[in-house]
């Protein structure tokens, strides 16, 4: 039983992720890291858990939500009232923003997911904005000044850790048999239906889980910053997480990763030009749209597998191989598209395989 | 009573202006199903427009108006031929996308080329205020302005929609493209013109509005252009008398919910009827249900 | 007691009356063929068995119990399985992949030991696998198993379809126009299959098919509509020489000549 758990892939895995937390423990403690470039790698990890979270909707289930900063409002705003109005311990703080969201997730999902495509993205983006109306004008929450003083507790081991824990996550998810079910229901609801999936439940499920860690994400965001107010949830910012999953690709995780971190640093870099960064994001949703709408990465995830398949590409000239070889075998015969070979029917009644 | 009275004249200029975005929300979704988000975006740029035509060019209003339904058009015709016409048999969502990336570019490439503080609309206009009901009801000659305009607009649209060989190609088009196609309509063109009309008409908004506020700005589309699209939905989106409808009916009833304690809210009683709508009637009020094929 | 019985059951869209009155008896192990023009109804007939539309009269009693007001997964798990006359494979998928996926209602691993990878997870992840891999191997699909499905071509994603359906472990499979598309020599070596696995999986099976020759050949017993309304039924030979179905096709033929 044990040793399922120690495989060299997951052993590879954790060493990794051990020695880039010591990494960045070490870089902050030690001061090396100067405070503008840690509000960089805090802003970071908080992208990646709210793009990886929303590729989770958006891609692999295919429920197109623009309501995701409402999900992070819901944590922020829970996480940041039950440190600085009820005096909770953070961990407590975020399991609370973590259930709130839960609880919104399902408010808001039971009701829309029956909707499809661009009804559902505008039915998401209106509850963002009924959320963000509702927050502006209670006192409890600060109003349009939102909550101010928020204690600094979101340190880097918060960070790192609930990072890959979201990140893998959503990766165990999506790569399992629940997660084909996710996969099922964007190619094709009715035939998911048919097959036996619950289509609702797992839309909802899937989308709970996505407002979950986006509440998380907005815990975490809450006490890195201070300060939160009712306009930094725009649907503006569901946008911004938008293009993170779409630079990525919608449906892979290494793509929400890699595009969040690399636009964080690029909006670092023009923090001067915040409207010459937004023009940016535009141009990367149209381009991508119109010549590559699979992002970056399409739907490729990095593996050791795939590290092993551009190993022996790069130095030994061989394709990938494996199980894809049939591939070619039945590209090979487009003419006679029906039928190729029916297996033989023997007399007892069982096809057999030739 | 009167009061209440007061608050829907007060939502009629508001209306106004929802229902002329609304129309060319309504008549883009209905041609090519595309939720396009740019179109609050055009409405500014029809504004900016007419406010340089004025303040710039010394041109008076009426020419400035024509000059900016103009730009708005060609703006309009512009983006559906870079942007959209290449995505015509892609996923909705892909369109969707991209309209959104077009609304960062109109709106941000705003702040970047036109500043982003707000600008003071010249109003060459001496409105007058207008009391009936012994006084307790104020009308405004802009407010009536205002709605004739849009009246005239809409009328002008009725007809080109039913009575000219443009407006008969649009709406075959928005039933069946492909069967439009087979009889010799010139889809791509019919499309470009369904751009430029809604284009235009968001454009008469966008001036109507720097005349109601007296102030534009390079987001003033943000908000607008989602209330009509709510609008759109609420009178039944792909349908012209819904998008009208649909309008004033918005208009009035956030002056009414403007006019109560929860004020405030009235963005959030917007949003609540879209998706109220949404689940209960996802056809608006005048639209037709459709149903997916197994 | 028949597997499956309706009673005057029919659906109307706006007023459009699809079908009508139809009382259908299957026994279990029956292969049963569904004919008829095109839009006689045949295809709504599969959409309410499997709870696609809700019937607006009359009643399904399948196994004992009402169905009806159950959504297609309920049913599905009751043991309905269908095929799409238009294929409607996960396109994005592995071809074990849209397998699994209908091996997941009753076989897949809790959603926490899926989060967490727990023990329970592998054990459960490999014998979903092995199932998939079982059932595309009696397919004949197990060469093609990683491949995506939407590269098949088109008989063998026709073959996917069954085997999807067959995964759900169904006492009663509809398989709508499964040989659409294939040459008589294909459809023949289809119907070989069907009778095949029916055997093998103690199935019930209902058959939609628009070629009426198909049907002949492997079907007990056939039933035919038109125009949404059920205007024979009886063994192949019967149904041959019944006038009103030759007449129906005919009409068809007639129509389509003149158009």
């Amino acid at each position: 039983m044990v040793r399922r758990y120690l495989r060299a892939g997951n052993l590879a895995v954790c060493a990794l992720l051990v020695a880039t937390f010591l990494a960045g423990q070490v870089a902050i403690a030690s001061g090396w890291l100067n405070p503008y470039y840690q509000v960089q790698l805090f802003s970071m990890g908080i992208n990646v858990i709210l793009a990886v979270s929303l590729n989770l909707i958006n891609g692999f289930t295919g429920q197109f939500s623009l309501g995701h900063a409402g999900f992070m409002a819901v944590g922020a705003y829970t996480a940041a009232v039950a440190t600085t109005r009820w005096g909770l311990p953070f961990a407590a703080a975020v399991l609370l923003a973590a259930a709130a969201s839960a609880v919104m997730g399902l408010l808001v999902g039971v009701p829309t997911l029956r909707l499809r495509g661009d009804y559902l993205a505008i039915a998401t983006l209106g509850f963002g904005e009924i959320l963000r109306s509702i927050l502006y004008n209670v006192d409890y929450v600060g109003g349009a000044t939102g909550l101010l003083g928020i204690p600094r507790l979101t340190t880097w081991p918060w960070l790192f850790a609930l990072t890959v824990v979201t990140v893998l996550a959503v990766k165990n998810l999506v790569n399992s048999t629940r997660g084909l079910a996710l996969k099922a229901v964007r190619d094709d609801e009715i035939a998911a239906e048919d097959a036996g999936v619950d289509t609702t439940r797992t839309k909802v499920l899937a989308f709970v889980l996505g407002a979950v860690f986006a509440g998380i994400g907005g815990a975490l965001y809450a006490h890195y910053f201070f300060v939160i107010q009712p306009t930094t949830f725009s649907f503006l910012k569901s946008f911004e997480i938008l293009v993170y999953v779409v630079l990525g690709g919608l449906g892979s995780i290494t793509g929400s990763v890699v595009s969040a971190t690399a636009l964080t640093l690029l909006s670092a870099a023009l923090q001067q030009l915040a409207a010459l960064r937004m023009v940016l994001y535009g141009l990367v949703l149209v381009l991508l749209m119109i010549f590559r709408t699979g992002g970056l990465f399409g739907t490729w995830e990095l593996s050791f597998e795939a590290i092993g398949q551009a190993w022996a590409w790069l130095f030994h000239r061989r394709p990938p191989a494996g199980d894809r070889a049939p591939l070619t075998a039945a590209a090979s015969s487009p003419g006679s598209a029906t039928l190729p070979d029916l297996p033989e029917v023997t007399r007892d009644g069982a096809p057999q395989d030739r | 009573m009167t009061a209440i009275l007061q608050q829907i004249v007060n939502g009629l200029s508001l209306g106004s202006i929802y229902a002329l975005i609304a129309l060319g929300y309504t008549m883009v979704y209905g041609i090519i199903k595309l939720i396009n988000f740019a179109h609050g975006d055009i409405y500014m740029v029809g504004a900016y427009v007419a406010f340089f035509a004025v303040t710039l060019l010394s041109m008076n209003l009426g020419v400035a108006l024509l000059l900016a339904m103009l730009a708005a058009a060609l703006t309009g015709v512009l983006i559906e031929r870079i942007a959209y016409r290449p995505l015509r048999n892609a996923p909705r969502i892909a369109a969707l996308i991209t309209a959104i990336g077009v609304s960062f570019i109109l709106e941000n490439g705003g702040i970047l080329v036109l500043k982003p503080d707000p600008r003071a609309f010249p109003d060459p206009i001496r409105w007058r205020q207008i009391r009936l009901m012994g006084g307790s009801l104020v009308l405004s000659t802009q407010d009536l302005f205002i709605v004739g305009v849009t009246v005239a607009m809409m009328l002008l649209l009725v007809y080109f929609v039913q009575r000219t060989r443009t407006g008969r190609a649009m709406r075959a088009v928005a039933y069946d493209m492909q069967a439009a196609a087979l009889m010799g309509v010139d889809v791509n063109r019919t499309i470009a013109v369904t751009f430029a009309v809604g284009s235009a008409l968001a454009a008469v908004a966008g001036v109507l509005v720097g005349l109601y506020y007296n102030r534009i700005d390079p987001l003033m589309g943000l908000v607008p252009g989602l209330k009509a699209f709510i609008a759109a939905v609420l009178g039944g989106i792909g349908s012209i008398p819904g998008a009208m409808l649909g309008g004033y009916l918005l208009g009035v009833i956030e002056a009414l919910v403007g006019g109560t304690q929860f004020s405030l809210f009235r963005d959030a009683v917007s949003f609540a009827l879209l998706i109220l709508i949404l689940l209960v009637r996802p056809a608006g009020l005048l639209g037709r249900n459709v149903r997916e094929k197994v | 007691m028949a597997l499956l019985k309706t009673v005057d059951l029919g659906v109307a869209f706006g007023g459009l009356k699809a079908l009508s009155g139809l009382d259908l008896e299957l026994e279990a192990g029956e292969l049963v063929g569904l004919i008829g023009p095109n839009g006689a109804g045949k295809t709504t007939v599969f959409n309410l068995l499997t709870g696609e539309f809700a019937p607006s009269q009359g009643e399904i009693l399948f196994d004992g119990r009402r169905l009806g007001h159950l959504k297609p997964h309920q049913v599905n798990r009751l043991g309905i399985a269908r095929t799409f006359q238009n294929i409607r494979l996960f396109r994005g998928l592995t071809v074990v992949e849209n397998v699994e996926v209908a091996l997941h209602a009753r076989m897949a691993p809790g959603f926490l030991a899926t989060l967490f990878r727990l023990p329970a997870w592998y054990e459960r992840e490999a014998a979903v696998e092995a199932r998939a891999l079982e059932l595309l191997e009696l397919m004949g699909l197990r060469p093609y198993a990683r491949q995506l499905a939407r590269n098949l071509p088109y008989g063998l994603q026709r073959r996917l379809e069954i085997a999807r359906a067959l995964a759900s472990r169904p006492k009663l499979l509809l398989l709508d126009e499964p040989a659409a598309g294939m040459n008589p020599q294909e459809s023949r070596a289809l119907m070989e299959l069907i009778r095949a696995i029916r055997e093998r999986f103690q199935l019930t099976i209902l058959l939609i098919e628009h070629d009426m020759s198909v049907v002949m050949g492997v079907c007990e017993r056939i039933v035919v509509l038109d125009h949404g309304v059920e205007i024979a039924r009886g063994t192949p030979e019967e149904i041959r020489r019944n006038p009103r179905v030759i007449e129906a096709y005919l009409g068809e033929e007639a129509s389509a000549d003149a158009s």
